[in-house]
């Protein structure tokens, strides 16, 4: 494993399983009336946060406090970063209090690698820019295989924005390496230049037609339309979109009853994802929020417990 | 440090996953002919019942009974054992004692002495530890150091009425203050040698041998 979690693609299948098998145990510590375990006792964990995020620090904060870290939170706002300091000056400030890890997000992509240059605390990307969202990807993963059994073989579709989601592509490489079949589904406009080329290589599908694939889906994995990325025309309105890539009741009705509706949230309702499918049985939202969790315990654990090197 | 501590081979040596995962037959016949090849036999498949037998009956005759009793085993080999007693108990009484396995992995004081270990799975039975008389059974009980971490574990399920310690080996050189109620059997051992305890539900087969540390280099499965 290695010392940081900066990208899926420096996770082997072996890492995955090791993940979800802790996370498996975290999720009972989460039914007990005391949720608290030593493991990480006297390690400190900064959550930097340069982008806005509830879930997703929320759940970091939670996982390393129910492990017994400290946690701080800084975000950009409200910070130095606002007076104008720049990210090196920001890491090595916050690294020299004496920092055992750092959860960063950060609007660049590749921001986090860059931090794991500077640094010798453990680095786990929470986000960079539209390149990765590793926790993201294994947490999806982690709620897919509990519902499914074995991802082998079963089929994933990825709906939405595909160009600017980081989401889907620490989802594609997570979801391959568990052996899933992914197709992502995105109007032209929103599938990322040269995604043919990558798709071929990394063995998914693309398709702009989610009514073909939707029948076929083992799993529906719904991406937020990130209106704050919106500046282009992508689309002609809201209700366009909807009405070609939402998971509309029409919809709901056609996929397979079983079949797990995920969303990594925020979601935007009536847009990308109906009500009712939000809230039907067979969505998983909810135990992503859960399961965020316990991944981020398992992480946390396997990458700040020990004395570092292999498991 | 606090959590200093000797070098001693203190350690549960919970690595065996792997090697039971993938376990066919004639891999057991391999690690049993590679196993009798080095030390000596200290119990038997025999004695081991017998000895699992008493303290089955030393636990009910303490207890007066076997109301309000709870068995926790501590993975890997603990656990088995707990169920073994569970079910001679049921045998003699005609009563389910209620049976759990207790991770200790997180609760180590060497936890950052070593790469990451992977946790093993904890089950309380249905009605938790509350107020109950709770037996934790480990297979050897060697620095103390294990039960320590188990008692701080149990702190954060519950609040046990009272607390025992079963093991099927004591084999002595304490670290701590802490001694077994039932033992199997008390194995004056030198701090080199190594025990191994072999279950029939994890191994293949039942035994207890103890081997010259050096003799074993290599970590055999459930050495301690």
């Amino acid at each position: 494993m290695n010392k940081n979690l900066l990208s899926i693609e420096d996770v082997s299948a072996d890492d995955i399983a090791a993940f979800f098998a802790t996370a498996t145990e975290m999720h009972d510590v989460q039914n007990r009336s005391v949720k608290k375990l030593p493991a990480l006792r006297g390690r400190t964990v900064v959550n930097l946060f340069f982008e806005d995020s509830t879930r997703t620090r929320s759940s970091f904060e939670i996982a390393g406090k129910w492990l017994s870290a400290d946690v701080i939170n800084v975000s950009a706002k409200g910070s130095s970063v606002s007076k104008g300091e720049s990210l090196r000056d920001t890491v090595l400030t916050v690294a020299a209090m004496g920092v055992d890890g750092l959860v960063i997000r950060h609007m660049a992509s590749g921001a986090a690698k860059q931090v794991s240059e500077w640094t010798d605390a453990v680095v786990i990307n929470a986000g960079d820019g539209t390149h990765e969202h590793p926790t993201q990807a294994l947490l999806d993963a982690y709620t897919l295989q509990r519902r499914l059994g074995s991802l082998e073989g079963r089929h994933v579709v990825i709906v939405g924005d595909l160009t600017h989601s980081r989401v889907f592509r620490s989802n594609v490489l997570c979801l391959a390496k568990l052996g899933a079949e992914v197709t992502v589904v995105a109007p032209p406009t929103l599938m990322p230049s040269g995604i043919v080329a990558w798709s071929k290589d990394a063995g998914f599908a693309t398709s702009y037609d989610f009514d073909d694939v939707l029948p076929k889906a083992d799993a529906v994995m719904m991406l937020r339309v990130q209106r704050e990325r919106m500046n282009g025309a992508y689309f002609p309105s809201a209700r366009e979109y909807t009405v070609g890539y939402g998971l509309t009741r029409d919809r709901l009705a056609v996929l397979k009853p079983d079949a797990p509706i995920c969303h990594p949230g925020p979601m935007n309702r009536g847009l990308e994802i109906a009500a009712d499918a939000a809230d039907a049985a067979q969505s998983a939202v909810l135990d992503q929020v859960s399961a965020g969790v316990a991944i981020r315990m398992s992480v946390l654990y396997h990458l700040l417990a020990g004395e570092g090197g292999q498991a | 440090m606090a959590h200093a501590q000797s070098d001693t081979p203190h350690a549960r040596d919970d690595a065996p996953e792997a090697t039971v995962a993938s376990d066919p037959a004639n891999d057991r016949a391999n690690d049993r002919a590679n196993d009798t090849a080095t030390g000596r036999t200290v119990l038997d498949s025999g004695d081991i019942s017998r000895a699992l037998t008493r303290i089955s009956h030393e636990i009910l005759e303490r207890n007066k009974g076997p109301e309000g009793l709870v068995l926790l085993g501590i993975p890997t080999r603990g656990v088995h054992l707990a169920q073994r007693i569970a079910s001679r108990i049921h045998e003699v009484e005609g009563h389910a004692v209620p049976v759990g396995a207790l991770d200790i992995t997180m609760y180590r004081d060497d936890l950052r002495k070593h790469p990451t270990r992977e946790p093993q799975h904890t089950s309380l039975p249905a009605g938790g530890v509350d107020g109950k008389v709770v037996v934790l059974v480990d297979d050897v009980l060697f620095s103390g150091r294990t039960v320590r971490a188990a008692l701080d574990a149990m702190n954060d399920l519950g609040r046990p009425a009272s607390v025992r310690l079963a093991v099927l080996v004591d084999r002595g050189h304490r670290e701590l203050p802490i001694r077994a109620d039932h033992v199997g059997k008390n194995l004056p051992s030198a701090r080199s040698e190594r025990v191994m305890v072999r279950l029939d539900e994890v191994d293949g087969y039942d035994e207890v041998r103890i081997a010259l540390a050096d003799q074993t280099a290599e970590g055999p499965v459930g050495a301690k």
